[in-house]
């Protein structure tokens, strides 16, 4: 605090300087309200649309979390249910920062899934409240707030996450504060937590079934092409393997930084290397300067295929439907699937969130997760995260890419394989899928005999 | 009735007094009162507080703007995080190598299995980087907005480096996962607690060192320094040098801060030495009031407090919100927080004194308010 000789020398500052740190921080203040401004225009694209059409006036509060803060949407919950009591649940997605563009979108199929069960009467008789957070892109932030909403909030389950470094970052809290995490995303496998649901994909549900796919066709000679993170290094491991094993060969493996928008050395390198296929790894907005400046070198799908397992309908529509015309992606689930479920979540997603919105694979496992966590609850007749884990095995949900069924030893789901093409309307064609049998989840590749040169064991 | 010289001894030492109440009440009474939850925050804004009290010693005193304090930061807490990462292991590679294609624990992983040597390195390094930077960039007159930008490529060369080396840094994810400290694990209250006490600790006696350094020789130095750099070399002292000391100073801190920072936070990832988390810290440091000391310490917490009960109850909007809060603090106090506060307060004082018909007008006291 401050004393006599201090405020002395605070004073000695001539005047000179302080116009400058007015200036400084004047300026600082600016960049941040600026930097502010753009992550949240980011963020709000998505809820701003659903004014327009609120699918109902309960979904409209759940819904247009920009609006209104979750503390005043489950406040006003808490109140409507009386002395009864809700379930509080944690929704954790960044909804501001590069991630959000993505991610906004998982948040709200969560919360339209939260939305229908309470319509359909809660869980256990009880309603559910959404608790919304945002992890800002920020992996120490998605910690952060995994505590408070575990800690404070007190959770029954939290749904969210997208990249794998956020996962990572929740992983220690959920294990120590024994919290349940559904997260939506496929992923690189390899990781088995026992707070976590994977209601997503490890490498045996979708990079080891295209890779197949490509040496069936008789493309052999591969060129991995990834963002330099965690999961396209760790696919990249898995597919040299299973190369290695089944008699192709890995022409290069290239990484760029996440975000990076200059790909002519690397279309360079394409060029010169001639591989038959390019198996893609690049997150976010990579997809889109890579794909522009592929058709601008004269490359398409024609002499040049490209298998992603990064690339949705959501990114379709940023990367232009004629730079990605007749590409191939692996998934669980495209927007064109048929089936009565599909129809119905796809409509309701529109009705919500704005007719311009499409439905892709990571949206549809969050909303799933919420589907399947429900169903646990049920059948444990607890919101307990022990009981809730203990009923998990063999719970299953009619999910819009078909029947999904929990599997209780991995905490994965058993689910179907797709490879889709690109159409003309942005959307993709199913040609091919594992068939009517679900696969097995295998997050340690425990099932392929060349699976313990990636494993280590 | 006293004598008149002695009444600052008796204000100084009431000062004293007060300060050694707050360190107590922040020790001992503190954890009592807040959640789990709360109190890892709050340890977590003290650490901040930290970083900011060297940042305010090098821009506040002696005009070195550093807009790559957050890679200070990141060093420590990537040095101890090695620590906290080894332990966990028990003697077993460290998970992120394991799936990055590492076999063996690279040589210069080994030390950091020992606490002391990695807290050694935590303040060391940081200390050292930043002695050498200010040294050389100081050499060769690199000062005023250069050496800001420097600072600032600084830190996205750090990020750039710390996210290319994915089997020694653990990439994006950055070190996470910690299970224990000193054999104790993290997740106990108990643990969470005492290390608290130790961030409270070390805020507490940085904040005195800074204080004693800014009053000292040294510290009137740094002013002559920020003030006028011709002048002071041309009375015979080494700019350089000063410079170097201080910077070093203050990266030290930085690095201290990033060690408590990761048991408590518990991960740590290259955006904690990135261009983002360094603006931040100068605007804690803007908040608070630069050249207060105090100020920066106030600003770290108040501003950190703001951002996350802003982001926990308006999740999609909370940005805009801290954001007009910058503008609003700058416009209103633009001496920053601590300025403000001294400011309102002899003002406050002077107006009881002037009703009781012994101080100077109001007009005086008002310009007083100006003039902070």
């Amino acid at each position: 605090m401050p004393d006599p000789s201090h405020s002395h020398d605070s004073d000695a500052a001539p005047d000179l300087s302080r116009r400058k740190f007015l200036r400084l921080a004047g300026g600082a203040a600016a960049l941040s309200a600026v930097g502010g401004l753009l992550a949240a225009c980011g963020s709000s694209a998505a809820p701003a649309s659903s004014g327009t059409s609120p699918a109902s006036a309960s979904a409209a509060a759940a819904t247009s979390g920009a609006a209104k803060p979750s503390v005043a949407a489950s406040a006003a919950a808490a109140a409507s249910e009386g002395a009864a009591g809700g379930i509080k649940v944690g929704v954790l997605n960044s909804l501001s920062g590069t991630m959000a563009i993505s991610e906004v979108a998982v948040k709200n199929a969560s919360l339209m899934a939260i939305d229908e069960i309470n319509k359909a009467g809660g869980v256990l008789g009880k309603q559910l409240t959404p608790v919304v957070q945002d992890g800002a892109s920020d992996w120490p932030t998605f910690a952060e707030k995994t505590k408070l909403l575990l800690q404070n909030e007190k959770v029954a389950a939290i749904f969210g996450c997208w990249t794998s470094a956020s996962r990572k970052a929740v992983l220690p809290v959920v294990e120590q504060l024994n919290g349940l995490l559904y997260y939506p995303v496929q992923y690189e496998g390899l990781e088995a937590s026992k707070n976590i649901f994977y209601i997503a994909a490890p490498p045996n549900q979708q990079i080891i079934p295209a890779v197949t796919f490509l040496l069936e066709k008789g493309w052999k000679n591969m060129y991995l092409l990834g963002s330099d993170y965690v999961f396209p290094r760790t696919a990249n491991k898995v597919i040299k393997a299973q190369l290695k094993a089944e008699g192709g060969t890995t022409v290069a493996e290239d990484y760029t930084p996440l975000g990076n928008t200059d790909y002519s050395a690397v279309v360079s390198k394409i060029k010169a290397s001639k591989p038959q296929v390019v198996f893609n790894t690049l997150n976010g907005d990579s997809n889109v300067a890579f794909f522009k400046q592929m058709k601008a070198a004269g490359f398409t799908a024609d002499n040049m295929p490209v298998m992603s397992v990064s690339v949705a309908e959501e990114e379709v529509a940023g990367i232009g439907v004629d730079n990605f015309k007749n590409q191939y992606t692996a998934w669980n689930y495209f927007e064109s699937v048929s089936g009565d479920a599909n129809k119905k979540f796809v409509d309701g997603f529109k009705k919500a969130y704005g007719t311009n919105k499409v439905t892709d694979d990571p949206i549809e496992h969050a909303y799933a997760a919420v589907y399947l966590w429900a169903k646990q609850v049920e059948k444990a007749s607890s919101t307990d995260v022990d009981k809730v884990r203990a009923a998990a095995d063999g719970v299953s949900f009619d999910a819009p890419q078909g029947k999904v069924t929990l599997d209780g030893a991995t905490q994965h789901i058993f689910q179907k394989a797709m490879i889709g093409q690109a159409g003309d309307d942005g959307q993709f064609k199913v040609v091919w899928d594992s068939g009517d049998k679900a696969l097995q989840p295998d997050p340690f590749l425990k099932t392929y005999s060349w699976g313990s040169t990636v494993t280590g064991s | 009735m006293t004598s008149p010289e002695s009444i600052p001894r008796v204000r100084a030492a009431a000062w004293y007094l007060l300060a050694a109440l707050g360190i107590m009440a922040m020790l001992f009474l503190v954890p009592g009162m807040m959640s789990a939850f709360r109190l890892n925050l709050l340890a977590k804004y003290l650490c901040f507080a930290l970083v900011a009290l060297g940042l305010d010693l090098a821009w506040g005193y002696a005009g070195l703007l550093s807009l790559g304090q957050s890679v200070f930061f990141g060093l420590g807490a990537y040095a101890f995080g090695m620590y906290l990462k080894l332990e966990s292991a028990h003697g077993q590679l460290p998970d992120f190598m394991g799936w990055s294609g590492l076999d063996v624990l690279p040589s210069y992983w080994r030390p950091f299995g020992d606490p002391l040597f990695a807290l050694l390195v935590a303040v060391g390094l940081p200390g050292l980087c930043g002695a050498l930077l200010a040294y050389l960039l100081g050499r060769s007159r690199i000062g005023g907005v250069y050496f800001s930008i420097i600072t600032q490529a600084l830190a996205f060369m750090a990020t750039t480096f710390f996210i290319g080396q994915q089997p020694f840094t653990g990439g994006t994810n950055g070190l996470t996962n910690f299970a224990t400290i000193f054999g104790h694990p993290l997740k106990d209250a108990e643990v969470q607690v005492q290390l608290y006490r130790v961030t409270v600790l070390a805020v507490a006696l940085c904040l005195a060192l800074s204080l004693w350094l800014a009053r000292s020789r040294f510290g009137r130095l740094l002013i002559a320094l920020r003030d006028d750099e011709q002048r002071l070399r041309f009375s015979g002292y080494n700019p350089t040098l000063l410079k170097a000391a201080v910077f070093g100073v203050s990266g030290g801190m930085a690095g201290l801060a990033g060690a408590l920072f990761v048991p408590q936070v518990g991960i740590v990832n290259p955006d904690s030495l990135g261009i983002i988390l360094g603006i931040q810290m100068v605007i804690w440091v803007a908040v608070g009031g630069r050249g207060t000391l105090i100020g920066a310490v106030l600003g770290a917490v108040v501003v950190n407090a703001a951002q996350s009960a802003v982001s926990e109850s308006f999740p999609d909007l909370w940005q805009y919100g801290i954001g007009l809060l910058f503008v609003a603090t700058v416009l209103i106090f633009p001496g920053g927080l601590a300025n403000g506060l001294q400011s309102l307060g002899r003002l406050a004082l002077r107006a009881a004194a002037s009703r009781r018909g012994e101080a100077p007008a109001p007009a005086e006291a008002a310009a007083e308010l100006v003039r902070a």
